[in-house]
C-alpha cells in the first residue's frame, strides 16, 4: 500500500495546482490520474476577472495574482498571452454594466479601462462598427491548459508523484483504485470534477455541456479576448440553453469560438443547431468570421455546483476529505487560488482570502436542514 | 482526356480535368499542402475531408485539397508560411 502525506485525485488544472500547492509547503503527494480527458481538455483556458458575485471576484482576482507569479516560468507549450479581456458593449445600454463592471475590479485592484466605440473599433478592427463600447482589463490573458497542468506537476519535483489508474472507491483515509491498489495517506482531496459524483455518497455536482470550434490559421486577425458583456448573465445562468459571444485568439493565429451552455446531458456529440445559434451570435461580432474554416469542433462538461460557487473545503462528514470540485467555467482561472485555499485549510493556515464562500459544508447544511 | 491549366504556388501547370487538387499537388511532384505549426511539412492524409491536413489557399480562400476539383485558372496556394 503507497503512502503519502496527502492524496490528490484528478490530474487536471485543479488536481494539478492542489499536488503543486501542497508540494511547495513540503508534503509528499500521491496524484491520481485516470487519464481520461475532463473540463481542462475541452475549455478554452482563459485567465480571466470574472465579478459576477463579491466571492467570484475575490477568487478570480487572488488566483490570477498568484499565476502572474508563475506564468514567466511556464514553457512555450502552455501558450501563456497576456492578451486582456476586451469586454464588448453591443448597445449604449452595456456601458453601464462595463461601468459597474470597472468598479467592482477597480475595489479589489484590478485595473481596466472604459473604451469608447472608436477605441474598440481601433484597437480590433475585424470587430463589426456601431458597437457601443468596451472595457478593456489588460491583465486578463490564456493558457493551454491540459499542458499547464501538465507542468505544475512537473514543476513539483520529486514530491509528486503521478499514480495511473481510476480510483473506484474512497474509505478512510484511503483510496482504491480499480487494479486492486489501495493508496493512503492523512489527508485525501477530490479534484476530479464531475467523476466524484461517482464517489461521495450524494452528487454535488451538474453537469454543464459547452461546445467550443476552432479555425484554421488566420494570424493577426484578433488580439485580446473578445467577450460580450451579456457573457455572465448566461455564463451562470442555473437552467436552460444559451450561447454568448467569446474569441480568443491562440497564438498559433487559429481562433478559438465560444461558448454555449446546455444542462441535464452527457452526451459528447455536437448539437448543430446549437453550434449554428453560437457561430451566428459569433459572426454578429466578427463579420469576417463567416469567411473562415473551422477545422474542429468539440463538446466538454463543466461541473456545476448547485450555487454556481466552487466547493473547496472539508467534506463536513468525512474530516480527512477536501473537496476541490465545482468551478464550472472558471477551473483554469481560479486553479492556484482553489489549490492555495486548500492547502492553508489542510495545513490550518490562515487562509489569504475569506475562504467562508467556496466551504464545501454549505452544500451538505442545506441538505441536513430538509431532513 | 482534356487537360486544364492552373498555377501551384505561382507555377503554371496543366492537370487531367476532373481530379482534386490534392491530386494535382502529388502529381506537380511535391504534395505537401502546407506548413505545420511545428514546422512540419503535411500532405493529404484521409483524402475523404476529415483530417484537415490538406489545407490549401485556392484563389485566396482556405480550402481542403481533397475535397476540392481542380478548375481552369486557379490558383493554388501551399498555406501554413506566413
Amino acid at each position: 500500500m503507497a503512502t503519502a502525506d496527502a492524496i490528490v485525485i484528478g490530474a487536471g488544472i485543479i488536481g494539478a495546482a492542489c499536488a503543486w500547492q501542497l508540494a511547495q509547503q513540503g508534503l509528499r503527494v500521491l496524484l491520481v490520474d485516470d487519464q481520461l480527458p475532463g473540463a481542462t481538455a475541452a475549455g478554452m483556458g482563459h485567465l480571466v476577472c470574472m465579478d459576477d458575485n463579491p466571492a467570484e471576484l475575490a477568487l478570480s482576482s487572488y488566483s490570477l495574482n498568484l499565476w502572474r507569479g508563475v506564468v514567466d516560468r511556464m514553457p512555450d507549450n502552455c501558450a501563456w498571452q497576456g492578451c486582456g479581456t476586451l469586454w464588448i458593449a453591443e448597445k449604449p445600454e452595456e456601458m453601464a454594466i462595463a461601468e459597474v463592471k470597472k468598479q467592482r475590479m477597480a475595489a479589489l485592484g484590478v485595473n481596466s479601462e472604459m473604451l469608447s466605440s472608436q477605441q474598440v473599433a481601433q484597437l480590433e478592427p475585424m470587430l463589426r462598427g456601431g458597437l457601443a463600447g468596451g472595457l478593456h482589463v489588460p491583465g486578463d490573458g490564456i493558457i493551454y491548459a491540459p499542458n499547464a497542468a501538465r507542468w505544475l506537476i512537473e514543476d513539483a519535483g520529486e514530491a509528486v508523484q503521478r499514480v495511473y489508474g481510476e480510483v473506484v472507491a474512497l474509505e478512510q483515509q484511503a483510496v482504491v483504485l480499480a487494479s486492486g491498489q489501495r493508496l493512503s495517506a492523512p489527508v485525501i482531496t477530490l479534484a476530479c470534477g464531475l467523476q466524484a459524483d461517482k464517489l461521495l455518497p450524494t452528487p454535488l455536482l451538474r453537469a454543464k455541456k459547452g461546445q467550443l470550434a476552432i479555425t484554421d490559421r488566420y494570424p493577426h486577425t484578433v488580439k485580446h479576448q473578445l467577450v460580450e458583456l451579456g457573457y455572465g448573465a448566461s455564463a451562470h445562468a442555473a437552467k436552460g440553453t444559451s450561447v454568448a459571444f467569446n474569441v480568443q485568439a491562440r497564438p498559433t493565429g487559429q481562433l478559438l469560438i465560444g461558448s454555449s451552455r446546455q444542462f441535464d446531458t452527457l452526451d459528447t456529440a455536437i448539437d448543430m443547431p446549437l453550434l449554428a445559434t453560437m457561430l451566428k451570435r459569433a459572426t454578429d461580432f466578427l463579420p469576417g468570421l463567416a469567411k473562415m474554416s473551422i477545422i474542429r469542433c468539440w463538446a466538454g462538461f463543466r461541473a456545476a455546483s448547485a450555487d454556481g460557487l466552487p466547493l473547496l473545503g472539508p467534506h463536513p462528514a468525512y474530516p480527512w476529505l477536501w473537496l476541490a470540485l465545482g468551478h464550472e467555467g472558471l477551473g483554469v482561472t481560479t486553479a492556484l487560488g482553489s489549490a492555495a485555499l486548500i492547502a492553508a485549510q489542510i495545513q490550518q493556515q490562515r487562509t489569504a482570502i475569506d475562504d467562508t464562500p467556496y466551504l464545501a459544508a454549505r452544500m451538505f447544511a442545506t441538505e441536513e436542514s430538509l431532513l | 482526356m482534356k487537360l486544364i491549366s492552373l498555377t501551384i504556388a505561382g507555377l503554371p501547370c496543366q492537370v487531367q480535368e476532373g481530379i482534386t487538387v490534392a491530386a494535382a499537388l502529388s502529381a506537380s511532384g511535391q504534395d505537401h499542402c502546407r506548413i505545420s505549426v511545428s514546422q512540419q511539412p503535411r500532405a493529404a492524409f484521409c483524402g475523404m475531408g476529415v483530417c484537415q491536413e490538406c489545407r490549401v489557399i485556392i484563389d485566396g480562400i482556405q480550402r481542403l485539397a481533397c475535397q476540392t476539383l481542380c478548375q481552369g485558372g486557379m490558383k493554388i496556394e501551399r498555406s501554413g508560411n506566413k
